[in-house]
Formats: C-alpha cells, sequence, structure tokens
C-alpha cells in the first residue's frame, strides 16, 4: 500500500472541520481558541504536505508553515491576555454575555 | 511502496490526530480540550517528522507544545474551575455546528478525491539540513526569507508590548 498525499490530507482536512464545529458550538472564549488552534494547525499539515509531495525540490510550504506558527503563537498570547482582561472585567468569559463594548 | 513499519506508524498517528480532534471539541471540560489539544499537536509534529521536515517537527513541538499548551492551561485555571463541566449544548447550536462541519467535509472531500494529483506517489527528497534550513532563513536572495524573518520579529515585539499593556492592572 503506497501512501499519498490524499492520506494525509483527509485527517487533516477532518481536524479542520472539528474546528469549525467547535468554533460554532463552544461558548466558552478559551474553547473557541482551542478550536481556532486545532483549524490553524490543519492548514499547517496542508501546506507541507502540498510542499513535500507536488514540490520536493522547493521549501515554500514548510516556510510558509514555519511563520504560520509563529503569527498563531503571538496571536494566542494576545487574546490570552485579552480574555483575562475581560475575565477580570466581567467575571465571565461565556460570550453570550458579553454583548457590551466597555463595562 | 512503503515498508510495513510506515504504514502502521502512518495509521497509529492519523487515528490518534482524528480522534483526539474530535475530542477536543466535543469534550465539556475545558481542561481535558486543552489536553486533547496537546495530543493533536503532537500528531502533527510526528507527521511532519514522517516527512522529513525534522525542524519543523521540533518547532512544533517547542512553539506548540512548550509554548502554547502551556499558556492555554494558565488561561483556564485563572478563568475558571477546574471540573467545572460546560452547559450541555443546546439541540439548535449543535444542528448549526453538524451541519456547517459535515458540509464543508463532504465539499472538501470531494474535491480531494477528484484530484489525481494527490494519488501520486511521494516523491524522493533529502531532507532539509540545517545549514539550508538558516540559509533560506536568513539570505535576501530569490526564494529566501530574510524579510518575513524581520517582519516577524517586530510582530513579536509589538505582541509582547501589546501583551503587558493589555493584561497589567490599571
Amino acid at each position: 500500500m503506497e501512501i499519498t498525499a490524499v492520506y494525509y490530507l483527509i485527517p487533516a482536512l477532518i481536524m479542520f472541520c472539528c474546528g469549525v464545529y467547535g468554533f460554532i458550538t463552544r461558548k466558552n472564549m478559551i474553547a473557541m481558541l482551542v478550536s481556532l488552534e486545532l483549524m490553524l494547525n490543519a492548514v499547517d499539515i496542508n501546506f507541507v504536505v502540498f510542499n513535500r509531495f507536488l514540490f520536493p525540490e522547493q521549501m515554500e510550504g514548510m516556510f510558509f508553515a514555519l511563520f504560520a506558527i509563529a503569527i498563531a503563537a503571538a496571536e494566542t498570547a494576545l487574546a490570552i491576555a485579552i480574555i483575562i482582561n475581560i475575565f477580570r472585567a466581567a467575571k465571565n468569559i461565556d460570550v453570550r454575555s458579553l454583548n457590551e463594548m466597555k463595562f | 511502496m512503503d515498508s510495513l513499519g510506515s504504514i502502521i506508524m502512518y495509521f497509529i498517528v492519523a487515528l490518534s490526530m482524528i480522534i483526539f480532534s474530535v475530542m477536543a471539541v466535543t469534550t465539556r471540560k475545558i481542561l481535558r480540550a486543552a489536553t486533547y489539544l496537546l495530543f493533536t499537536l503532537f500528531a502533527a509534529a510526528v507527521v511532519y517528522f514522517m516527512l522529513d521536515y525534522e525542524f519543523l517537527g521540533a518547532v512544533q513541538i517547542a512553539v506548540y507544545a512548550g509554548g502554547i499548551v502551556v499558556l492555554f492551561v494558565f488561561a483556564i485555571l485563572l478563568t475558571s474551575h477546574p471540573g467545572d463541566n460546560a452547559p450541555r449544548l443546546t439541540s439548535h447550536s449543535r444542528t448549526i455546528g453538524v451541519i456547517g462541519a459535515i458540509a464543508m467535509l463532504l465539499v472538501t472531500g470531494y474535491a480531494l478525491i477528484t484530484r489525481a494529483a494527490f494519488f501520486l506517489p511521494k516523491p524522493e527528497m533529502e531532507a532539509p539540513d540545517m545549514q539550508t534550513v538558516g540559509a533560506t532563513l536568513l539570505g535576501s536572495g530569490h526564494a529566501q526569507y530574510l524579510l518575513p524573518f524581520e517582519a516577524v520579529s517586530v510582530l513579536l515585539l509589538a505582541c509582547i508590548i501589546g501583551g503587558v499593556v493589555v493584561a497589567r492592572k490599571r
């Protein structure tokens, strides 16, 4: 049996769809951020798989995934700072109860 | 033709990736969701290693497992009581979520399996060594990445300052 590109793309696709499901259904902001990380990771896997299977002599996909990881880390750190600040002001992080911009 | 060992390895990794990512979005305890996310990220790192991108796999483990998941765990412990269950989903929101996810799965899955290019065998490639990675990251020639590298360093600086300003006590 030959492991081709689609064998890696299908688990990544399922991971992305899990992220979509979680982002729609979850109400806790940190749980939504977890779903977002799942989606970002699925996209990283796709970049690397396309690079490895379709253009093995180049390294664009690998470096794109590398920069995506760096930006995802920065974005998560900032999002968690904002979430903790919201928690301090509103005493909860449920998106349904956060309907005012200013407390 | 792949060896039996790499096929077994592939199935372990693919199954754990699928199972843990489903569990990360369906469990009702938020700390468990973070733990399942950690396992999913490890599975992704193993995929990078299996595809010969050792440096990327190491970065994935160091940044995601070592940095982001720890941040998640701290944020969860600061904002909720461990052991709390999330409220049960209403059937309305669950229906919307399942329909959205399944529709996306079907459309994208159909697009994937109808492309012949994704069924070609893995071409030969020598794994990029550290010297190549470093020269590509810090060179300014064709297909080299000095400018994005510097842009990311400015982004990280802005992120540090932003994090301090947003989270400090007033």
